[in-house]
């Protein structure tokens, strides 16, 4: 094997900086994607793209192993892609066709795999939180050894059943790492006028669990605070928060015009922050990859994100008789 | 005399209710800053100030247990739930305090207060931003529930809402804010700058409580439906080229029992249609209530038409609806029966 060519930070390789740059570009581009195809009508409804936030999935999916779980809200289809469902099942989803991960009865927000450990897109604020306790429940009573990223948004952190969620999960002592991904607005409303404290990750503190911010536009930053939140729980010391400040670029839903912010706010994190273009910046400057070797992952992410388009669109829609099934196991009598 | 949408008619509504009554207050999510994410409160909060339409965190629950306290020390809350599938996580306060508190305090406390929240499907929006459960609420002893089919009877219906001494959950469906829908999903939207129902009177009026309207006269069956459906049976009834009378309820509860009743002695054939699934769906209710009042009337058995027993589909929206062609077959089929 080749020697690796390390990076600044001594815990990641070459490779997996790459490998990085390649995971986050696949979601920006799929999520472009999607928005396309939601402009030409082939997608519809509710579709929340998660572009600008790519570094926060990334970042963790790092620090998890096989067998950890992942269980999130509505914007999710960039945690599907992260943990390595395929891109295609995904976008069929979105154009509710057959060949999607839900055979088009979930859309956007649900989508599950039981093959990677994804317990689902959620359509209901918060509503995954406790679920996501409940699985890291399982873990400990199974005793092995796996933990459960919890997703939310700061949003949904002022939900009751986050705090329910919080102090059964200490009680208990759950391996859950509850990730607040706080991109700073509740759909249009802006944090300060919905969360009475800037400090979000110190609201476990009064249930025992330590908490962090992170900074979510830093891949490296994220997947080092996500091994330190793992090793925790691993360890049995039971639950961990993490907030992670990110930003997206995007309305809250394609039907959003995002009217409660400036251009100029969404402007300048593009071209300050970006999560993809910090990566980008550093593998080229501590020429840990050529020019060449991006333009060639950009194209084959190209490639990818073009292919699943063409199967959501090829994917026959499903039957009407699909309506009645996948209600109850057995259908009781009409 | 101006024309508006429904979500004008409903601001309209709000404005003149906070104009005349500084007890009126509104709140939930998005509702003041930005307007609402369907803006129906747009503007409001700049006209009357933060104080009287106000932000609140994502919170349901909080939002409809604190508008209770407010109502109960005699403010006039409006909140709105931003779809009424997140209506869940309050639904503990509206059923367990909001309709029992005059009850449980001999009259003594009470909860003036309106519960909006846009109901129903026809925009995409699958299983947790399509769903009509009006059924849920009209099941509650002690609460109200209304739901509008046009602009002008929106705005109406509405101030008859906030003057109400009772608790009163306000289902708006979503799918006709912009103009009316007859369930042909295919043909061009017609907007309510289109429809006469667009003209919305200026400042205060009131539609009451617990009318009925009845829309289409006829002589051959009676059609009994609410909100969306109203215009989807209007437009079935003018396809099917049979003689139906349809009635729009507006209210669910109270239920104007005296026009479903008139009508179906009249008729002696009876559809009830909605779009909430079938099984305990309040046209059960109606359709007990017909066969109670109407029973030596009746020609042919009380027909329902309503969305599927199912979850609300994502990708096959149009064969969960009940549109015209569903309500025409059981025209067809009322018509039948001997």
């Amino acid at each position: 094997m080749a020697a690796r060519k390390t990076t600044k930070n001594p815990n990641v390789s070459a490779e997996e900086m790459l490998g990085y740059y390649r995971d986050m570009l696949l979601i920006r581009r799929f999520e472009e994607k999607a928005g396309q195809l939601y402009g030409m009508g082939l997608i519809g409804g509710f579709c929340h793209l998660y572009i600008g936030q790519e570094a926060v999935v990334v970042g963790l999916e790092a620090a998890a192993e096989e067998g950890d779980k992942r269980i999130t809200s509505y914007r999710d289809h960039g945690h599907m892609l992260a943990c390595g469902m395929d891109a295609g099942g995904v976008m069929a989803e979105l154009t509710g066709r057959e060949g999607g991960y839900s055979k088009g009865k979930g859309g956007s927000m649900h989508m599950f795999s039981k093959e990677k450990h994804f317990y689902g897109g959620h359509g209901i604020v918060a509503a995954q939180v406790p679920l996501g306790a409940g699985l890291a429940f399982a873990d400990r009573y199974k005793d092995n050894g796996r933990v459960t990223f919890t997703y939310f948004g700061d949003g949904a952190a002022n939900q009751g059943q986050v705090y329910e969620s919080f102090n059964m999960a200490a009680l208990w002592k759950l391996p859950v790492i509850f990730v607040i991904e706080n991109n700073q607005y509740a759909m249009g409303t802006a944090q300060k006028r919905s969360t009475s404290t800037e400090e979000i990750h110190k609201r476990g503190e009064a249930f025992g669990i330590p908490g962090e911010l992170v900074d979510g536009m830093n891949v490296l930053a994220v997947k080092e605070a996500g091994e330190k939140a793992v090793a925790h729980c691993r360890a049995g010391n039971g639950p961990y928060i993490l907030e992670v400040k990110t930003y997206r670029y995007r309305g809250h839903s394609m039907s959003d015009p995002a009217k409660y912010r400036t251009r100029e706010e969404v402007q300048k994190m593009r071209e300050e922050r970006d999560p993809i273009e910090q990566v980008r910046a550093m593998l080229l400057t501590g020429k840990h990859a050529t020019e060449d070797q991006l333009k060639e992952i950009d194209k084959e992410i190209k490639e990818i994100v073009n292919a699943s388009a063409e199967f959501a669109k090829e994917s026959p829609e499903p039957d009407v008789s699909e309506l009645w099934t996948d209600i109850y196991a057995e259908a009781p009598a009409a | 005399m101006a024309r508006m949408t429904m979500i004008e008619a409903i601001r309209d509504a709000h404005a003149v209710a906070m104009e005349r009554d500084s007890d009126v207050v509104v709140l939930g999510e998005d509702v003041g800053y930005f307007g609402g994410v369907f803006r129906c409160t747009a503007g409001l909060q700049k006209r009357f100030g933060v104080e009287r339409c106000f932000d609140t965190p994502i919170s349901e629950l909080g939002i409809v247990g604190t508008a209770i306290g407010m109502a109960a020390y005699g403010l006039k809350p409006i909140a709105e739930i931003q779809f009424a599938d997140y209506m869940y996580p309050g639904y503990d306060q509206i059923v367990s305090e909001a309709a029992r508190l005059r009850y449980r305090s001999a009259g003594e406390f009470t909860c003036p207060m309106v519960i909006r929240m846009p109901t129903g499907g026809g925009i995409f929006g699958a299983q947790t931003h399509s769903q009509s459960p009006e059924a849920l609420f009209t099941h509650v002893a002690g609460l109200k529930t209304v739901v509008p089919s046009n602009p002008r009877e929106a705005k109406g219906l509405l101030l008859a809402a906030i003057a109400d001494p009772d608790p009163v959950i306000f289902l708006e469906p979503k799918r006709l804010y912009n103009g009316p829908f007859d369930g042909h999903f295919d043909r061009p939207s017609v907007p309510w700058s289109k429809h006469e129902a667009g003209d919305v009177e200026p400042g205060y009026y009131e539609v009451p409580l617990g009318k009925a309207a009845v829309v289409r006269e006829g002589s051959a069956a009676t059609l009994i439906t609410y909100g969306t459906m109203v215009h989807v049976a209007l437009a079935a009834v003018a396809e099917s080229g049979t003689d139906v009378e349809v009635i729009d309820l507006r209210t669910l509860l109270p239920l104007d029992l005296e026009t479903i009743t008139a009508s179906v002695r009249k008729t002696g054939r009876c559809i009830v249609l909605h779009e909430a699934t079938l099984t305990s769906g309040y046209g059960a209710e109606v359709t007990a209530l017909v066969q109670r009042e109407c029973f030596y009337s009746l020609e042919a058995p009380v027909l329902r038409v309503a969305g599927w027993d199912t979850p609300y589909p994502h990708a096959q929206e149009w064969d969960y609806f009940p549109g015209p062609e569903r309500v025409r077959r059981a025209i067809d089929k009322v018509m039948e029966a001997e």
